[in-house]
Formats: C-alpha cells, sequence, structure tokens
C-alpha cells in the first residue's frame, strides 16, 4: 500500500516536471531548472544524512569543485586560441597553467566534474573516519573546510576569478548558451541527470549496502562488533554524496553561467542542508520537493524582501527541526496518526514505525 | 589434549595507571563452555574487550586459532571468527529481528561486495536457523525495540551465533532475566556448545550451575583459580574474596 502510493508521487512529480515546459513562463522554467540542478546535490546529501546519519555542512566544497571545474572549460571554450581569461591577465599571468589547460577538453572537464569532488570526499572521510571523528565534530570540520574552501577561491584571485569567480560563458560544447532553444534543451538535461541519480539512490538504499548504512547509524559500534568496517561504508556513502555534489555543481553553472566563491562557502553549505531537512532527510522524493519549494520560497521572499531571507530560512529550519523531523515527508503519516487518533484508535503503532521504512520484510 | 582454539598470555590492560587486567591468562578449547565468574571490577568484561581487539594491552598477547590478534582491528578481528554479546543488549531497536540477524549472518562483510539486492539462500536459511534456536520464530518481524529484555539478549545471543563465529562471547547472558527465562538460556548455551565454544561471564550461581562446565575466577585482573564449580565453592580462599559478596547479588 505505502510502496504503491509513494511510487505514484512519483509519477505525478515527474509528470509534472516533465510537462513543465508545456506551462511555465521561460523565466520560471529557468528558476525550475536549476533548482532541479540542486535537488540532485539534495538526493547526495539525503543518502549521506539520512541513511548513514552523517551531517555534513561542507556540501558547497565538492559542489563548488564540480561547478568550477566545468567553469574552468567553459572560459576556456570561449577564447581565441592563445589567449588567456581576462582576469588572469589583469593579474599578471603570462600563460595559462597546466591544471587549467587540461579542462579545454570537454570530455575532460566531464570527468573531472564527475571524479575530483569524488575523490576528495572519499578521501576527506576515509582520513576522518577512520579516525572515528563522527557526529558534531565531523559537522564542524566539514563547516571549517567550507569557509576554509571559500577563502582559498577568494585569495588566489590569479587563477580562480577571486571574490567575482568566472563568469561570461558563451558556448558549451559549441551551442551559445544564451539561445532559448538551448534553455529548453538544458533543461531536459537536468531532468535527466535528476532521474538518473534518483534512481541510483533508490538502488543503493536498497542494497546491502543501504541497510548496514543505516545500522551504522543506529548502532556504529554493534556493526563494528559484527565485523563490518563502518568507515568503509561511511566512506563510501560520502564520496558517492560529493560526486552528486559535484554533478549538480556543474549544471547550475550551465544554469546560471556564473560561479563564485559566496556561492560555495558556509552560508549555502547551510541552505543546502536545510533544504534537505525541509524535504524529510530520509525521503528521496521529499528532498526534492523540499529543494524545490525551499528555493521558490526563497526566490519569491528575497524579490520581495531581500533582508528578510536569512531570517526566514533560519525560522523555517527552527520549525522543521522541532515541529516535524521528518520534513514534508513526515506529513502523510502525522495524518495518517491524526485520522487513526479522531477514530479513537490511539493505541495505533504509529509512532514506533521505523524512520525509514526502507528495510522490506525479509 | 589438542591445541587451544583461543590462548590469552599474560596480558596487561591499563586504564591511567589502573591495571583493569594484571598478567592474566586463560586458554579455550574448541567446543567448549568456559564460565568466568569474579566479583564486580575483577575485569571480566576488560577481558573480553582485549579478545575482541577494542582495548589494546600493554603487555601479553591473545592468540587464535595459532594466529596472534593482539593489535588487530575489531573488524578484522571478528572476520577471524570471535564474535561478542555486549553486557548491555546491544541490538538494533528501529530494525526487526530478522533484519538484525540478517544483518550478523552475512557472509560477505566487507563493503566492495555489499552492492547486492536481496539475501542469499545460506543467510536465509541461516537466518530461519538462528530463529528457531532462539525461540524468536513469532517475533520474527517485530522491532527488536519492542522485545521484552529477556527477548533482547536471546535475539543479540542469536545475532552473535548467526554470524557464524567460532567462539562467542557472552557478558552477562541471562543478567535480569527470570528464573525460566534463564534455565532456557542455560539450555541454549549448551546446545550451542557441541558448536562452538563459548566463553560466558555471569554472577549467578544458580544459573552457572546449570551450565555444568568448568569456572575460572578472576580477581583484580587476573585468574585465581580454575576448576569444577563444587571445587570453587569449596576453596576457601575464594569464599573470602568473592562468594560471600556473590550471594548478595544473586538474590537481589
Ligand atoms: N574504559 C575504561 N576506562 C577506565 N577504567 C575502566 C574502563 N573499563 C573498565 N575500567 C575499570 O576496570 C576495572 C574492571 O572493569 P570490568 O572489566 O568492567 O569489570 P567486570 O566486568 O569484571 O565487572 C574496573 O575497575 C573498571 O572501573
Ligand atoms: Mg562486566
Amino acid at each position: 500500500m505505502k510502496k504503491w502510493s509513494a511510487l505514484s508521487l512519483d509519477i505525478v512529480l515527474l509528470a509534472a516536471l516533465a510537462l513543465a515546459p508545456l506551462y511555465l513562463s521561460a523565466y520560471h522554467l529557468s528558476l525550475l531548472g536549476r533548482f532541479l540542478a540542486l535537488a540532485v546535490l539534495s538526493l547526495g546529501i539525503s543518502v549521506i544524512w539520512g541513511w548513514g546519519g552523517i551531517l555534513s555542512l561542507g556540501q558547497g566544497v565538492f559542489w563548488g569543485l564540480g561547478a568550477y571545474v566545468l567553469a574552468m572549460h567553459l572560459k576556456l571554450t570561449g577564447l581565441a586560441p592563445g589567449d588567456l581569461p581576462d582576469f588572469m591577465m589583469w593579474s599578471g599571468l603570462d600563460h595559462l597553467p597546466a591544471w587549467w589547460k587540461i579542462f579545454e577538453h570537454p570530455a575532460v572537464a566531464i570527468a573531472g566534474v564527475v571524479v575530483i569532488p569524488t575523490i576528495a570526499g572519499g578521501l576527506l572521510a576515509w582520513l576522518v573516519f577512520n579516525r572515528r571523528v563522527s557526529g558534531v565534530y565531523f559537522s564542524l570540520l566539514t563547516q571549517a573546510l567550507a569557509l576554509a574552501f571559500s577563502t582559498l577561491l577568494i585569495s588566489q584571485q590569479a587563477y580562480t576569478g577571486g571574490f567575482n569567480g568566472l563568469t561570461d560563458f558563451s558556448t558549451i560544447l559549441g551551442h551559445p548558451m544564451i539561445d532559448p532553444g538551448f534553455q529548453r534543451n538544458i533543461y531536459w538535461i537536468t531532468l535527466g541527470v535528476l532521474v538518473l541519480a534518483s534512481i541510483a539512490c533508490r538502488w543503493l538504499t536498497h542494497t546491502a549496502f543501504g541497510r548496514v548504512l543505516v545500522a551504522i547509524r543506529d548502532g556504529e559500534s554493534r556493526v563494528r562488533f559484527l565485523g563490518y568496517h563502518p568507515a568503509a561504508y561511511k566512506t563510501i556513502a560520502f564520496a558517492f554524496g560529493a560526486m552528486l555534489a559535484g554533478i549538480s555543481g556543474a549544471l547550475y553553472v550551465v544554469h546560471v553561467g556564473v560561479i563564485s566563491p559566496a556561492m560555495v562557502g558556509v552560508i549555502p553549505s547551510i541552505e543546502m542542508v536545510i533544504a534537505v531537512a525541509v524535504g524529510g532527510r530520509s525521503s528521496l522524493t521529499g528532498v526534492v520537493l523540499g529543494t524545490l519549494l525551499v528555493n521558490f520560497g526563497k526566490d519569491w521572499i528575497s524579490s520581495a524582501m531581500p533582508e528578510m531571507w536569512q531570517l526566514a530560512m533560519g525560522a523555517l529550519f527552527i520549525l522543521v527541526v522541532t515541529a516535524l523531523p521528518q520534513g514534508l515527508a513526515g506529513i502523510p503519516g502525522l495524518v495518517e496518526k491524526l485520522v487513526l487518533w479522531s477514530k479513537g484508535k490511539r493505541e495505533a503503532k504509529m509512532a514506533d514505525q521505523p524512520a525509514i521504512a526502507l528495510v522490506e520484510k525479509d | 589434549m589438542g591445541t587451544p582454539l583461543l590462548s590469552v598470555e599474560n596480558v596487561t590492560v591499563s586504564f591511567n595507571g589502573f591495571n583493569a587486567l594484571d598478567g592474566m591468562s586463560l586458554h579455550l578449547m574448541p567446543t567448549s563452555i568456559r564460565v568466568l565468574i569474579g566479583p564486580n571490577g575483577a575485569g571480566k568484561s576488560t577481558l573480553l574487550d582485549t579478545i575482541i581487539g577494542h582495548v589494546r594491552p600493554s603487555a601479553g598477547r591473545v592468540v587464535f586459532k595459532g594466529h596472534e590478534i593482539t593489535r588487530m582491528d575489531e573488524y578484522k578481528i571478528v572476520r577471524r571468527g570471535i564474535c561478542r554479546k555486549f553486557q548491555a543488549p546491544g541490538i538494533l531497536d528501529n530494525l526487526t529481528v530478522a533484519e538484525n540477524l540478517n544483518l550478523a549472518a552475512r557472509r560477505h562483510r566487507e563493503c566492495w561486495r555489499s552492492f547486492s539486492v536481496g539475501l542469499n539462500k545460506e543467510v536465509r536459511a541461516q537466518v530461519e536457523r538462528v530463529l528457531t534456536l532462539v525461540g524468536l520464530n513469532d517475533r520474527k518481524h517485530a522491532l527488536a525495540g519492542q522485545l521484552s529484555h529477556g527477548q533482547k539478549q536471546w535475539l543479540e545471543i542469536g545475532m552473535v551465533v548467526a554470524s557464524d563465529a567460532e567462539l562467542l562471547l557472552l557478558d552477562e547472558p541471562a543478567a535480569g532475566m527470570s528464573h525460566d527465562e534463564s534455565a532456557q538460556t542455560a539450555a541454549l548455551i549448551r546446545e550451542l556448545a557441541k558448536q562452538h565454544s563459548l566463553l560466558v561471564i555471569d554472577h549467578d550461581m544458580a544459573f552457572v550451575d546449570q551450565l555444568d562446565a568448568p569456572v575460572s575466577v578472576m580477581h583484580m585482573g587476573r585468574m585465581l583459580r580454575e576448576g569444577t564449580l563444587e571445587e570453587i565453592r569449596n576453596d576457601p580462599q575464594i569464599a573470602a574474596v568473592y562468594l560471600g559478596r556473590v550471594k548478595e547479588v544473586s538474590v537481589a
């Protein structure tokens, strides 16, 4: 029963997204496209936080790595042969560094978008989880990393474009980026990537890996004493989340045409987590909805009352944490509970259901 | 007499200068039960911690099936065939009984071999066998957190058995159980000894009596005496350091 209603919600959501180009204005479609790109990141956070219990406040780093790698590629393809990006010339560089040049080739750039964040995330996780750093210490560590990352990007003006970041892209794979037809295509591509990412997450969480991950979240030492190596499982989960973050960052750059340190630092990293909390961190459909809702809300509030946005975000977070710990995904359960309660079936065992219904009977 | 399955040789463990284990030695044969008793703080739980790799000794060695395991990681020691039941039930409350057992029974625990959906036949069969063994067949789909205290203890014993370890370390398996439950647990342990070696810690002399196995007495981090329960009971020195106090404990 539950399974079917969840599946039909997925189908309705997918249909609504697939038909969006028919009923949304160009402006709103472009917003939706960039928010769908962010939803790819949210799926990754859902796996590492909802299933793995690992709260990262530094996903902006991996997202930013993917975004910057693609932005470097876009910057290079717009140049005449032998030219340097404008900010490099202003900074007095006289030749293109080799680690920039390699991303000129689109295949290298795309591979870099996927591989670099994955390796960075995997390496960090392996070092940290093998030292049994976890919980709030891990969250603080990742937050510090986000701060260091954005600071580094600002300070290396000659190589990163500094505070302004990378922008003024003209073409991607030979297509002019301002073309309206291109905008539509990029929407389809983003939706396709989101669907693939969400299938990958569903598969991963249904494998033995997913079950062990949940068990580690609920009782790491018990699982260790059954002969599992928790650090290995957590590392793979984290690297997977970092990979989705990188892909998301790259897609986002294609949508908005700019990447800067302000988009990858501490505040954006926290906003990413809030969107997931609002959607319900252990629901793969919930986090997509949460991401869309929070970001459309952000767009609306910050154009109406720009100074209110951070306040609203904070209030929303407090509300979700205190009143709706399972986010939007918790609402059906809550409604069901209310209905049962009003029928007088107080002893219904709703409260005792596991937070995640991923583990099938047997 | 053959070679021991497990040898603990002169192990010393200190916490901030205090020796919780102080030259402790113990040898266990395959398919046997050994009961470990001793007053609170004698170092029994610390001995299990040391065997399983949770605590690193400052001196001495632990040898299992002819291989030294003294400073290995916990999960590697477990994969070699030692599994432990904790003093406080260490089950996963949010998983069902069957899921807890599935987790314990999986043969391949390496991360890279975990990307498959569903359970293989041997694991299923193993889980069914263990469910019957520990008498939790009708609670199979209940959440572990909803079991009674005694059932939780059995589930954890079941997990240890399902892991297919040769050596099972049971820390106070009958603690908090009713008289009947504890008799059932003793019968279960005797049954398990047909295929496994068990090192069982307990306080309750009535329970120990039912295990009908050699007893080792620990005191202040080392072995005080080994013998049958009868011999231990009649030893005046042990009565002095220990048995008098145990009576109070087991009555309570
Ligand atoms: N992690 C630890 N840190 C400090 N002292 C400990 C620790 N674990 C055990 N001890 C001490 O070691 C002694 C033996 O403890 P334990 O092995 O739990 O005894 P038992 O299980 O025989 O009751 C006790 O005095 C206890 O306080
Ligand atoms: Mg103890």
